[in-house]
């Protein structure tokens, strides 16, 4: 039996939650996989500096998409300091199987992707605040 | 082929894959779970068989010292034991002569060597410089490099849907007087063979010189490049069963005495003073500094593993590799999509995808049973483009590879399915 490919991971990449496209996220951001050039597009709708609701749109492997399937449902109404403090092992615990070496990047890229959008939203909204 | 249309040879004798296969250490070796190797991923990098190990082993051991300087007893061995390793490389691709042959560290460094120096001095503004669709990035990004620089421009030959370059189009884009046409002699993930002296033919009568990256071609099949009339052939020493850090630039004498320096250092000098320097004679003129020796001197005992071998017959064994892989993955998995050519056009690469499956997934799986194949885009992402592509798995064949391991892959592949189908 293969350890990886565990019955929820499949089920994951089968069935992804929070996959689609929100029509006005507060904060976005396209990341890529540098081995393989698969793209992510992670969505979040942020009030009050909570998910209210993310999303996301990609492209890959079974591992990236349960990867990003698990962290959306995590972030889901978590504040964005909350949210701002899951490392890559708080990640890699959450998607429960064990994975090489090689496919850290996989596994990663939706928390990455998750960080830029979050980094962009945060100088945005700086920039909001100088301009008014 | 126009290739193969060269002076009748006789008919080459089989390979003995099975018993070649125990000059190569590793293959004895097994992974974390106890199965044996199965290694299908050559065109990554080739396996090094004891020959080779040896040559290098040696140098560190009995004569590690440096090149064309020492006056003693091992210095003097390692300079001979380097340059008997360019005669070798040089009689392996039937090159004129020895000096027309600069050893670089891989193909990528021999492009960037020549379009740092041959095309630095003579692509202007406006020129055009005719590449393909099927170009590794490594004979494409040296060239958009270039032309940014020099203001030029870059054209390319499209392909057919079975992977094939489409000639009427190359003929058109000739009528652009392109300066140099840049091609792989085989596509590292369609696997296509190329007709390089049709192509080489062609662009001298348009007045282009031709650059050919053999990285693909030098481990499988025979290369003349005095058959073929290339002017710059290029390749890398480790996916032709030598060690990494070895490689190739073969170009005429008169290209390569024309050039400028690439790197500047030791070695590439006959004369230093504080303000000017004169070149030293080629092929030296392009190897600054202290070289790879002991690679160096592995891609020599390389050359004459694979001469031994006889190129024919290894070419032979390659194809009915990949005539047999094609025929049992589509036999044994009928939903995989395989991409390429008919198994005659081809070398020993066979690209393929099992729907709804990625790649990373497949080689993942693979891995479990000893497999191993590369899932990515082989470093030709504009052809994975072109056939709307993220990413292929690859299985690529060697002198080493056995149908048994196609079998081994052909179970593998069902077991994948089986599990993203349960």
């Amino acid at each position: 039996m293969d350890d990886l490919y565990r019955d929820y991971i499949l089920e994951h990449y089968r069935r992804p939650h929070n996959f689609g496209i929100l029509e006005t996220p507060t904060a976005s951001y396209e990341g890529s996989n540098p081995r393989c050039g698969d793209p992510i597009t992670m969505m979040l709708a942020i009030s009050d500096a909570v998910v209210r609701e993310p999303a996301f749109t990609r492209r890959g492997c079974a591992i990236s998409q349960a990867s990003a399937s698990l962290l959306t449902d995590e972030i889901k109404g978590k504040t964005v300091e909350e949210v701002e403090k899951i490392t890559p092992d708080d990640l890699l615990d959450l998607i429960g199987v064990e994975i090489s070496p090689a496919r850290l990047k996989c596994a990663l890229l939706s928390l990455d992707t998750v960080a830029h959008a979050l980094a962009e939203e945060a100088v945005e909204s700086q920039g909001d605040k100088s301009s008014t | 082929m126009t290739d193969s249309a060269a002076p009748a040879r006789p008919a080459p004798t089989r390979l003995d894959a099975r018993r070649l296969r125990a000059d190569f250490p590793i293959l004895g070796t097994t992974n974390r779970f106890g199965k044996p190797l199965v290694y299908l991923d050559s065109a990554a990098t080739s396996l090094k068989p004891q020959a080779v190990i040896d040559a290098v082993n040696a140098y560190n051991a009995e004569y590690s010292s440096n090149i064309h300087r020492g006056i003693y007893e091992i210095a003097e061995r390692a300079t001979s034991a380097y340059e008997g390793a360019r005669a070798s490389v040089a009689r392996l691709i039937n090159a004129p002569e020895a000096a027309e042959v600069v050893f670089v560290k891989n193909a990528t460094e021999a492009i960037n060597l020549v379009a740092n120096t041959w095309g630095r001095r003579n692509i202007g503004r406006g020129d055009s410089i005719v590449l393909t669709e099927m170009e590794h990035h490594a004979n494409l990004v040296p060239w958009q490099l270039l032309v940014q620089e020099k203001d030029g421009d870059l054209e390319f030959v499209p392909i057919t849907d079975d992977g094939r370059l489409r000639l009427e189009v190359y003929e058109a884009l000739l009528h652009l007087r392109p300066k140099l046409v840049a091609f792989t002699h085989v596509s590292n993930m369609l696997g296509t063979i190329n007709p390089v002296r049709e192509l080489t033919e062609m662009a001298h009568k348009a007045g282009a010189l031709v650059l050919i990256d053999g990285a693909q071609a030098v481990p499988h099949l025979p290369v003349d490049v005095q058959a073929i009339g290339a002017d710059f052939y290029v390749f890398s020493g480790h996916k032709m069963l030598a060690p990494t850090g070895s490689g190739a630039l073969w170009a005429r004498r008169e290209l390569l005495e024309a050039m400028p320096p690439f790197m500047a250092g030791g070695d590439m000098i006959r004369e230093v003073h504080l303000r000017r320097s004169e070149w030293n004679e080629i092929p030296w003129k392009f190897e600054a500094g202290t070289p790879d020796i002991s690679a160096q001197i592995g891609l020599g005992a390389a050359a004459e593993y694979l001469m031994a071998l006889g190129m024919d017959s290894i070419q032979v064994h390659e194809h009915e590799m990949a005539s047999y892989a094609m025929e049992t993955l589509r036999r044994e998995i009928p939903s995989i999509e395989i991409y390429g050519p008919a198994a005659e056009l081809r070398g020993g690469v066979v690209a393929f995808n099992l729907p709804g499956i990625h790649p990373h997934d497949v080689a993942q799986i693979l891995d479990r049973s000893g497999i191993c194949v590369r899932a990515g885009h082989h470093c030709t992402m504009p052809l994975h483009e072109r056939f709307d592509l993220a990413a292929t798995a690859r299985a690529s064949f060697n002198v080493y590879t056995l149908p048994e391991e196609i079998d081994a892959l052909a179970a593998g592949l069902r077991e994948v399915v089986r599990i993203f189908e349960r």
